[in-house]
């Protein structure tokens, strides 16, 4: 098995009331991937990872899971899968050695005080064994739940927003400790707005409105929105945004510190509005890279909203 | 804004309250239909005069007054006379089965004896495991009897309209012979008490998963729905026999109360109700969508379980489609089982009739809890 996809669905479709969650989305992952999804709040992220892993039936649509029906094969896929949720549920009034061993008994693993052991030893928690998981912070609430998550050694984790809400030094660890997994073989599909952990992905699928706007890497998700970013620095700021509001070819304004990022489609049109704007007020204007989070607001903007017309999630 | 306007904050509360209490459609539901039902319910079933008493008639002497006594308590519509003929020996086996409440013994040569006014024995013996009823019974008895013999005084017993009683009634209270209270009510707590905490314990089991947001990581994990049951289940059966020992401990220590039967089916009934409760208390905790729901079902359960199980008032006196009610609750059964081991000495074949409805009942909330344990969560 390869060459065999660790998940292959096709057409998945979700409704809630009339209206589709998820609509028809296409996915493949191939063995030891980090693949990204991305995609704005209620998009329909959620939703498709329960798909996956067996949580919620499609209403359409079809896929395996680590070669298995996600219709009717969900108790293997649950067996071989490790999934963590956006919100943290482990037990809270349980301790933190306490909630591994329940884990561990629910996958039958032995020996299974070894299997704690060696978890509380990598997540570097044994003194801190009989602590309740309640008390601990944001941070060590994601660290536990992975570690938790990927105790049984599952072939394909799911990490539904594993990282919202904690600092970015966590974030960080939170990432390297994805990479040594995946280098080890582990497959991985996780789903983030954050784009900074986009980059860190191996591959991208953005999710809009429950539908797939853009795949790829990065480079190649940016590369096929087309746009194209001119940064000014310096001058009145409020004023220039003013002035570059409804300019000819300019899409996006954003601020980012004391730049401007000026995002459109066409090149040439987008600099003459720039320098028309920019005119007189002494600040300057250069060409750079595109960014990953003007491509996100530009697919979350242009996306056709089929939820809008009644059906809210 | 000012610290003074604190009407303007309460009222914000309250509209906020009454919004919540709409948007929850169960509870807004159980607000207005709770009080209707239960109205209805208790008004119409509760009725603390017996009526319809099963009693055993054991008939030795044919004559046309005690005829007239057995036909007189089958019209007066408190008593009802099983069919048959029992022995005398039949008849005992009845009264501890619980089939029957009363025996009436209309003794050989009571024709003659009343004839010359010898003032023949009538015996009476209630089972006074519940001294409510039976008492109430006896008195009633008394009545009817007196009636019926004043109707026959005519003709040759005539003499006997007038002066003494013409019949010496002579009552037996069995299995409860002071007819002290504490026997019945104390065997009937034990049931109301593992009623009210098991289920409520097991009810929030499920909801309260959810509520925190573990269900999903449960669902996730390789957990089948019948292992999550049990899983849930057993510990709660547990919590429910450390109950049972210190309300037997009490029940002997402070009250009294004697233990008749074979420890061993006690336990093995008690066993049984335990298990039905908790599963229904899971089965309500698969049901509800959070846990103040799982809460007012099992109270909704809860309150018909003391009032038409026999608990706080004679079973016998409710009309017969509260005695349906009654009869498919499990504490009813329970009752009678209890009382019939503790006070009347009871063997598992004494109670089996009242233990197979228990299991059925358990049998039947097990499977709607399987069918409703969501594998996924739709």
């Amino acid at each position: 098995m390869t060459d065999e996809p660790i998940i292959a669905i096709s057409e998945l479709t979700k409704r809630y009331n009339g209206g589709a969650v998820v609509d028809h989305v296409d996915l493949t992952v191939r063995r030891g991937e980090i693949v990204g999804f991305l995609g704005p709040n209620g998009s329909g992220k959620t939703t498709t990872i329960r798909m996956i892993c067996g949580l919620l039936k499609p209403d359409e649509g079809s896929g395996t899971c680590l070669g298995y029906d996600i219709r009717t094969d969900a108790d293997h896929i649950k067996l071989e899968v490790g999934y963590m949720t956006q919100r943290f549920s482990l037990y809270e009034d349980l301790t933190i050695a306490e909630n591994l061993d329940f884990v561990a008994r629910l996958y039958a693993l032995k020996p299974r005080a070894k299997f704690v052991a060696d978890t509380l030893a990598r997540l570097g928690l044994t003194d801190r064994r009989n602590q309740l998981a309640g008390t601990l912070s944001g941070g060590w609430k994601q660290r536990l739940a992975l570690a938790a998550s990927v105790m049984h050694q599952p072939k394909l984790l799911l990490l539904d927003e594993p990282t919202a809400g904690v600092d970015p030094k966590v974030r960080r660890e939170f990432w390297d400790e994805i990479h040594e997994l995946a280098a080890n073989g582990l497959t991985v599909l996780v789903s983030t707005h954050y784009m900074d952990e986009a980059e860190r992905c191996h591959r991208i699928v953005y999710i809009a409105y429950g539908k797939v706007v853009a795949r790829g890497t990065v480079a190649e998700v940016i590369a096929q929105s087309g746009l194209h970013t001119v940064v000014v620095t310096g001058g009145d700021e409020a004023a220039i945004v003013h002035r570059l509001k409804g300019l000819p070819g300019v899409e996006q304004i954003a601020p980012f510190g004391n730049t401007l990022h000026v995002v459109g489609l066409d090149r040439a049109l987008l600099r003459a509005s720039v320098d028309q704007a920019i005119a007189g007020t002494g600040a300057q204007a250069a060409d750079d890279a595109t960014i990953l989070e003007d491509v996100f607001i530009r697919l979350m903007d242009t996306a056709p909203d089929n939820f809008a017309a009644g059906a809210k999630q | 804004m000012s610290l003074s306007s604190s009407w303007s904050r309460i009222v914000a509360v309250m509209i906020k309250e009454v919004i919540q209490m709409r948007r929850d459609r169960l509870t807004f539901a159980m607000i207005i239909g709770v009080p209707i039902i239960q109205l209805v319910l208790f008004g119409y079933a509760i009725n603390t005069d017996p009526k319809q008493l099963r009693t055993a008639a054991v008939v030795a002497d044919h004559g046309p007054a005690g005829r007239a006594i057995i036909t007189a308590l089958q019209l007066s519509n408190f008593f009802e006379i099983k069919p048959g003929a029992p022995t005398e020996a039949q008849a005992r086996e009845m009264l501890q089965r619980g089939d029957v409440s009363f025996i009436i013994t209309v003794p050989t040569d009571f024709e003659r004896k009343l004839m010359r006014g010898e003032r023949p024995q009538l015996l009476i013996e209630a089972d006074a495991t519940d001294p409510a009823a039976s008492s109430s019974g006896v008195g009633a008895l008394q009545t009817i009897v007196q009636t019926a013999l004043a109707e026959q005084a005519t003709g040759p017993l005539a003499k006997l309209a007038s002066g003494k009683p013409p019949v010496d009634i002579v009552v037996h209270n069995l299995y409860n012979p002071e007819g002290i209270t504490a026997y019945n009510i104390v065997p009937g707590l034990l049931g109301t008490i593992l009623t009210m905490t098991t289920i409520l314990m097991t009810a929030l089991a499920i909801t309260r998963e959810v509520e925190r947001g573990t269900m999903e990581n449960l669902m996730a994990m390789p957990a089948r729905p019948l292992e999550v049951m049990i899983g849930k289940i057993v510990p709660y059966i547990g919590f429910g026999f450390a109950q049972v020992a210190v309300i037997l401990v009490c029940a002997k220590l402070l009250f009294h109360v004697p233990m008749d039967g074979p420890m061993s089916v006690l336990l093995s009934v008690t066993l049984l109700f335990i298990a039905a409760n908790v599963t229904l208390g899971y089965t309500f905790s698969t049901l509800a969508r959070t846990q103040m729901q799982a809460m007012q079902m099992t109270f909704f359960f809860f309150l018909p379980s003391i009032l038409l199980s026999g608990f706080m008032f004679p079973f016998r006196g409710m009309p017969g489609w509260a005695q349906v009610i009654g009869e498919a609750i499990p504490l009813t059964h329970f009752l009678r089982c209890v009382r019939a081991v503790m006070l009347k000495g009871a063997g598992f074949a004494e109670i089996a009739p009242n233990a197979w409805p228990m299991a059925l009942f358990w049998l039947v909330v097990a499977g709607v809890a399987l069918v409703r344990y969501r594998r996924t969560l739709d």
